[in-house]
């Protein structure tokens, strides 16, 4: 392995009090950028070794959103394509949870982006040709930002499984797909949240991309009954860890707000 | 590094898949969603410096153009200054972040924006002006960090710290992007290779 690329070299607490350093990414816990059973990353994956880069100005800091940038049903999937007085077809859910570092710290006011297949599992993409309709009330995005204790909420229907086309034929567990910034470029995430209970997580290339259990079942989002809206909608609690900042050196810093 | 409890690990990243645009794009994806969707304007219209056009072409092992692929991109202004929170040394509108979307038939992407200007390190040395981009799409399992450097900064690209331990391995040039007028507005030509001889330098960021 060689020697990160050194950006900043030492001393720059006192220069450049602003930066955070990022916990570097576990790789053995994440997935590899190859994973033959899963066969599109085979010609889409680097062959040679990422360059360690030692985070600088740039990888610290990241694009700052605020409540002026979305719309008040931005995070309500039931409304926000829906003609008046419909709703989409399918079991209504909330998908909420909380944003937190590896310290255990909530990150607050980041944007969290969300898309899914309807509850047939299709796609509103000029690309997605599968025979499952298209719902017309249901878009299938979603945004909010993270409140101040670093929670975010959905109203949303739950997303039909549907097949494609791996080596052989798969079917996707039903997931939802949710990107999120963070305070710096180095902690940039887009991932799936799976339900619990599916039995078609455990058979899916794209989940066993990642190499361990306690890994993989992270990303799926548990049955939560108490968190429930009585007579409309299910709700399933789905917390992401985005990476942490030396704890330590984190402490001494003020807290901004975000 | 301090040892965490499982629960505290990172979320392991899963691909944006085929259909990221709904999310991130969706004017990309056939529909209209939202009031206003981000990404689309980098610099803003208050910002100094020059105007440049980037464009390009993100190629698969095989040789074939990603046409699914989506790219994020994120810059300091032309003074080195980033958006960043409560920053007002950047320009009114300026966030220096934006999101490009391919041409779905051919995987041609392009955009527009002002150059950046070096960023200052702590001991007041520049970084050479660059650009970071981060690319998602079906295949990827995890985001891909990469920089676009400029042809025509040699002085500063010659002393800049990245590029000089990438000079050392042979791989500096597959970071730069070539200059040429087209159409009357300066056009950097900045093509990515997943794999090959000329495969783009990814970071571990």
């Amino acid at each position: 392995m060689s020697q990160p690329v050194d950006e900043t070299s030492q001393a720059r607490d006192t220069a450049q009090p602003d930066l955070r350093d990022f916990n570097p990414r576990d790789w053995a816990w994440q997935p590899p950028a190859l994973t033959p059973d899963y066969r599109t990353s085979v010609a889409r994956s680097p062959r040679l070794a990422l360059v360690p880069l030692k985070n600088g100005i740039g990888e610290c800091s990241s694009p700052v959103f605020g409540p002026g940038d979305l719309g008040p049903q931005d995070n309500d999937l039931l409304q926000n394509y829906a003609r008046p007085g419909e709703s989409p077809i399918g079991e209504r859910i909330i998908l909420y949870g909380r944003v937190l570092d590896e310290n255990a710290r909530p990150v607050p006011h980041t944007l969290v982006e969300l898309w899914q297949a309807n509850a047939g599992g299709r796609y509103r993409h000029v690309n997605d040709t599968y025979l499952a309709p298209i719902d017309p009330n249901f878009g299938g995005c979603g945004r909010t930002l993270t409140d101040a204790e670093g929670w975010y909420r959905f109203m949303t229907v739950k997303p039909g499984a549907y097949p494609w086309r791996n080596w052989s034929e798969h079917w996707r567990p039903a997931h939802i797909h949710l990107s999120l910034f963070g305070a710096g470029l180095a902690q940039r995430l887009i991932t799936q949240c799976y339900f619990e209970g599916d039995p078609l997580v455990a058979k899916c290339p794209i989940v066993n991309a990642v190499p361990g259990q306690a890994a993989r079942d992270r990303l799926v989002a548990k049955l939560d009954l108490d968190a429930s809206l009585p007579l409309d909608a299910i709700a399933y609690r789905f917390d992401i860890v985005l990476r942490g900042c030396d704890a330590t050196r984190f402490e001494s810093r003020p807290e901004g707000d975000g | 590094m301090t040892p965490m409890a499982d629960d505290f690990k990172e979320t392991p990243s899963q691909t944006a898949g085929p259909f990221v645009h709904i999310g991130l794009a969706p004017g990309a994806a056939g529909f209209d969603i939202y009031e206003a969707e981000l990404g689309h304007d980098i610099a803003g219209p208050h910002a100094q410096g020059e105007r440049i056009r980037v464009e390009g072409i993100v190629f698969d092992g095989d040789g074939e153009p990603i046409k699914d692929v989506m790219i994020e991109v994120w810059q300091a202004n032309a003074q080195g200054h980033y958006a960043t929170r409560g920053n007002n040394l950047v320009e009114q509108g300026f966030r220096g972040w934006g999101r490009v979307i391919p041409d779905f038939e051919t995987g041609e992407w392009a955009f527009e924006t002002v150059k950046p200007g070096g960023v200052a390190r702590h001991d007041d040395r520049q970084q050479a002006p660059h650009m970071a981009l981060w690319l998602v799409a079906r295949g990827m399992n995890v985001g891909l960090h990469t920089r676009l450097y400029f042809d025509d900064e040699a002085a500063a690209n010659a002393v800049d710290p990245v590029l000089h331990h990438l000079k050392l391995q042979g791989r500096d040039h597959t970071l730069i992007a070539a200059r040429r007028p087209v159409g009357g507005i300066a056009t950097y030509r900045f093509d990515i290779h997943l794999q090959g001889q000329d495969e783009t330098v990814f970071f571990d960021v």
